[in-house]
């Protein structure tokens, strides 16, 4: 489909971001940059309890507090705030209990808000929350998945702790493990993890007559748009949402918050502006988690090393309540735990637990990078047990380039791949023939530093998705993409996308890429999103599917305004539209290019419309709505090399290479950046990030101060790279890259920590692999009294 | 309180209470919203501003105490054109949300003001007080590097 226009050659080339240059200036516009007449700002209050009963909430004094306007209770607003929204109920029985924006008689995580203030300003707003004096009756928490399904357990919800269990089972799995030479039993931790966006949550709501506009630092304008209408019953043509400049969100504003539901009610109940933006440490309790599984997988191979059988039991923390996606995050790792590897039979079942924390949701990656984790970290144990390079094992199991397209044990269809190609280039960037020696030269002298080496060569799916395979699974929404493109007078071009970024550069590749189709210069073209009153429909960004859905469609509208600027330019030149031929800007006539129309002529001439041919529409505006046939399968293989002090436990990344297959690269400089950042997320989970609670409940990393996001002085610099190998599946040939780097990168480090401690008989270290946690794991390993220390 | 407070070359003359942070004022009064806000702790750097010419959170800056002093922020470091850094920040693709970079490259003028040639391990460290979630540092620091050699860098 592009091959006709390829000559304008703006795909792969590494443009320089069209967003900067409000970014670097400060022009930006965040949510909180927003100020309206007559402005109300909200403070929240929120239950310092992980579990308890409301028995009273006095606002008294704090609606007499100075700039106070209104001060409402849960009990308030019972009446018409609704339940938010879990548009992912993955099973016929799930336990989806009521989750009312702001609690009314229970809370059930610390941090749920109990009561808002609206105020002049933020300052009043937040002295008057200080007056707030609710009771609470405090309640057992409930803080363990497996004590929360024992019997006896107290009850998060009436309906009891589990919200669902959810299986996938394909081939003769007794027969797998019935009489394997080996089989694994491991069980992992994935630890529970804070987004951290940059920017904070911002909501702005302003209310005309009946009409409100809400801007939001969210992902999802077009969803949240749908979701405030069910959840309010306001008519969803008086709602337009605004996502503006949005700094980041990695998955955390994928979804329809508390705060904006409540601006919308109170921006109603006052008849006037409205904006809330949250603290850090509001934000930390209250923003969506991350992660929280206990996986416990068995896995069966013959002795030479050829995989049998995989058999994954997942406990899923789904936190307090269920948000927009949070049943349906595990489940994407369900047809990713089996990898890039063939095996006869594998079955995977997940329950989902109901515990007094911060609900959990889509977090980079979600559900991809925890199953990539456990097979990638099994599968180096495997090759340990065999004393087998751990590559090597690899490619004995791996689906070779020539078998693809590839029907996977879960159900899948891999349509393309080459992991032959991308190891080798990750070995000889990464030198692994030298580093096993030097690891062994370090081993044989007893060395204090120790040297490990992991491996991830790790596949994900994305391109959220087919939308009859997202009904299969019982999520509510589709997973098509929309674009739209204006072909203005002047030979300019607007292009409308439904997808809304929040960092991915859209403006800069969408721009290449309807450069090629329409043979327009990269200048000329104006991206514009995140608006639903400019870009009216759209499935917006997450799980990786911008370019791979949205870049489609935009392809696909692009070929429609090109067949339309065809006939109008066979009218121009009076000739028959097949005796027209395509050259990038301008179509001409065949044998005859002098005799030809170019793009922003045909453009003006729909706009005077004098003497376009009859029954012809004088527009070259096009429209598409794609909904892709398949995922994308990117793949990549990435070595980690770690030093490892042995005495003090601490690691060291000395090197890091990641090769990544994400098919054609429409901007190699965007691409990088993405797998550096994504690689950089994936460290952080390895080595330093942590929910953690303390054991009434209540989050102790509420700061950043204590929730350890890395610093330039904590990570190393990354070696990248591609190989090429185009997806089959759509036009574009792309696969994605978003979430890569973070998917492959935590098993590689932690595995290269694991690596250089199997000396030691370490088998594993739980995550984050913090100095003290690596000392305790070869204290214990050695059987030495400082274990229990 | 009666302060008076240049801001990227204009001089204001506002009655704040004391207890206004010096960001909230640059935001709220100044209306000079390029410099963000990311915490309430002073971990992010997210509001880096340049005081009297020294970098300074300006979460954790009372606006009193800004009283006769000079600000500088992202929106009055460049000079005509772009600021050496914010050239190379926008040619090594240093960003990708840009939420942060505000105060990344105002936190990395300083560091040039301090050590104008200096080495990687320099500026990841000079950098530690400083968060991006997008980029992993790597093009940061590249850029820092290049503004360091490019001439006439000036804070």
């Amino acid at each position: 489909m592009t091959t006709e226009t390829t000559a304008a050659n703006e795909i792969g080339k590494a443009r320089k971001r069209k967003e900067d240059a409000r970014l670097i200036t400060g022009q930006t516009n965040w949510t909180d940059n927003i100020t309206l007449p007559g402005l109300g700002y909200i403070a929240f209050a929120r239950s310092p309890y992980a579990h308890a009963r409301i028995t009273s909430v006095d606002l008294s004094e704090a609606k007499g507090a100075p700039g106070v306007f209104a001060v409402f209770s849960g009990a308030d607003l019972a009446a018409e705030q609704g339940s938010l929204p879990c548009a992912w109920p993955v099973t016929k029985d799930i336990v989806m209990p009521n989750h009312p924006p702001m609690a009314v008689d229970t809370v059930r995580y610390a941090g749920e808000i109990v009561a808002a203030v609206v105020a002049r300003d933020r300052y009043e707003a937040a002295d008057a929350v200080s007056l707030i004096d609710v009771t609470y009756e405090p309640l057992e928490p409930v803080l363990d998945m497996e004590a929360a399904l024992a019997d006896g357990s107290v009850k998060v919800h009436d309906e009891g702790n589990k919200s669902f269990t959810w299986t996938l089972e394909n081939g003769d799995l007794a027969g797998a493990f019935g009489d394997a030479a080996i089989v694994l039993e491991r069980t992992y931790r994935q630890q529970r993890l804070i987004p951290c966006a940059i920017e904070p949550r911002s909501v702005v709501c302003a209310p005309v007559g009946d009409e409100y506009t809400m801007w939001s630092a969210t992902q999802i304008p077009h969803v949240l748009r749908v979701m405030l209408a069910v959840v309010t019953g306001i008519p969803e043509h008086n709602l337009r949402v605004i996502a503006p400049d949005v700094g980041g969100g990695f998955g955390s504003k994928l979804q329809v918050t508390a705060e904006e539901v409540l601006a919308l009610l109170l921006a109603r109940r006052l008849g006037r502006p409205v904006k809330w933006t949250e603290s850090r440490s509001e934000g930390n309790m209250a923003v969506h988690h991350g992660r929280d599984q206990i996986q416990r997988i068995r896995l069966a191979a013959d002795s030479d090393g050829r995989l049998r059988g995989l058999s994954v039991d997942l406990l899923a923390d789904m936190g307090a309540y269920l948000m927009l996606v949070t049943p349906g995050v595990p489940l994407l790792g369900a047809f990713m735990f089996n990898a890039i590897y063939k095996m006869d039979a594998y079955r995977f079942n997940c329950t989902g637990v109901f515990t007094t924390k911060t609900p959990t949701d889509a977090y980079r990656g979600a559900g991809r990078p925890e199953a990539t984790y456990a097979i990638e970290h099994i599968m180096d144990d495997l090759a340990a047990h065999l004393h087998m390079d751990p590559l090597e094992l690899r490619e004995r199991n791996w689906i070779k380039h020539e078998e693809f397209p590839f029907n996977t044990i879960s159900g899948l269809t891999y349509d393309s791949g080459n992991y032959e190609a991308a190891t080798a280039e990750a070995k000889a960037l990464f030198h692994y023939d030298a580093l096993r020696m030097e690891q062994a030269e370090r081993n044989d002298a007893g060395a204090t530093v120790r040297l490990g080496i992991g491996i991830s060569t790790f596949t994900e799916m994305c391109g959220l998705a087919p939308s009859r395979l997202l009904g299969s699974l019982l999520y509510a929404a589709g997973g098509w993409e929309h674009a739209s493109i204006r072909m203005l007078p002047t030979g300019k071009v607007e292009v409308v996308t439904g997808s809304s970024a929040h960092g991915q550069g859209h403006e800069t590749a969408w721009s290449q890429i309807v450069a090629d189709q329409l043979g327009v210069p990269f200048e000329d073209i104006r991206v514009l999103h995140g608006d639903t009153q400019v870009a009216p429909k759209g499935m917006d960004t997450y799980g990786s599917r911008s370019l791979v859905v949205g870049g489609t469609a935009l392809v696909e509208a692009c070929g429609k305004v090109r067949d339309k600027a065809r006939i109008i330019a066979a009218g121009m030149l009076e000739v028959a539209p097949e005796d027209l031929e395509w050259t990038p800007g301008r179509w001409s006539v065949r044998g005859d290019p002098d005799q030809g129309k170019s793009i922003a002529e045909i453009a003006f001439a729909t706009f005077a419309a004098h003497a376009l041919p009859d029954g012809v529409e004088p527009s070259l505006d096009s429209d598409s709505t794609t909904d892709p046939d398949n995922f994308s399968f990117p793949h990549g293989t990435h070595l980690c090399a770690v030093e490892v002090d042995t005495e003090t436990g601490r690691v060291k990344i000395r090197s890091y290479v990641a090769v990544d297959d994400i098919g054609v690269v429409v901007n190699p400089m965007i691409v990088e950046g993405q797998v550096h950042g994504g690689i950089a997320q994936g460290i952080a989970q390895a080595l330093y990030e942590e929910a953690a609670y303390d054991s009434s409940g209540n989050l102790e990393t509420v700061t950043l101060a204590d929730y350890l996001v890395p610093s330039a002085a904590d990570l190393p610099s990354f070696v990248t790279a591609n190989t090429t190998t185009p997806s089959t599946t759509n036009p574009l040939g792309v696969k994605g890259v978003g979430e890569a780097g973070t998917i492959a990168s935590t098993p590689a480090v932690v595995n290269a920590i694991v690596d250089a401690l199997r000396p030691f008989g370490v088998t594993d270290v739980p995550m984050p692999c913090t100095p003290e946690r690596v000392w305790r794991a070869i204290a214990a390993a050695r059987g030495s009294e400082g274990a229990s220390a | 309180m009666k302060i008076s407070v240049t801001v990227d070359g204009v001089r204001y003359e506002d009655d704040v209470e004391p207890r206004l942070l010096l960001v909230h004022y640059l935001r709220d009064q100044a209306g000079r919203t390029g410099t963000p806000i990311g915490c309430d702790t002073t971990n992010c750097g997210a509001c880096t501003v340049l005081m009297n010419g020294m970098s300074v959170k300006s979460c954790s800056v009372l606006a009193v105490q800004a009283d006769g002093a000079e600000i500088t922020t992202i929106q009055g470091l460049a000079n005509g054109e772009l600021h050496p850094l914010q050239q190379a920040f926008h040619d090594e693709h240093a960003l990708q949300c840009g939420y942060c970079t505000p105060g990344m490259i105002i936190a990395a003028a300083d560091l040039l003001r301090d050590n104008p040639h200096p080495t990687e391990e320099e500026v990841r460290d000079g950098l530690e007080g400083n968060l991006c979630r997008c980029t992993g540092y790597q093009n940061i620091v590249r850029a820092v590097l290049k503004a360091a050699g490019s001439t006439g860098v000036t804070t």
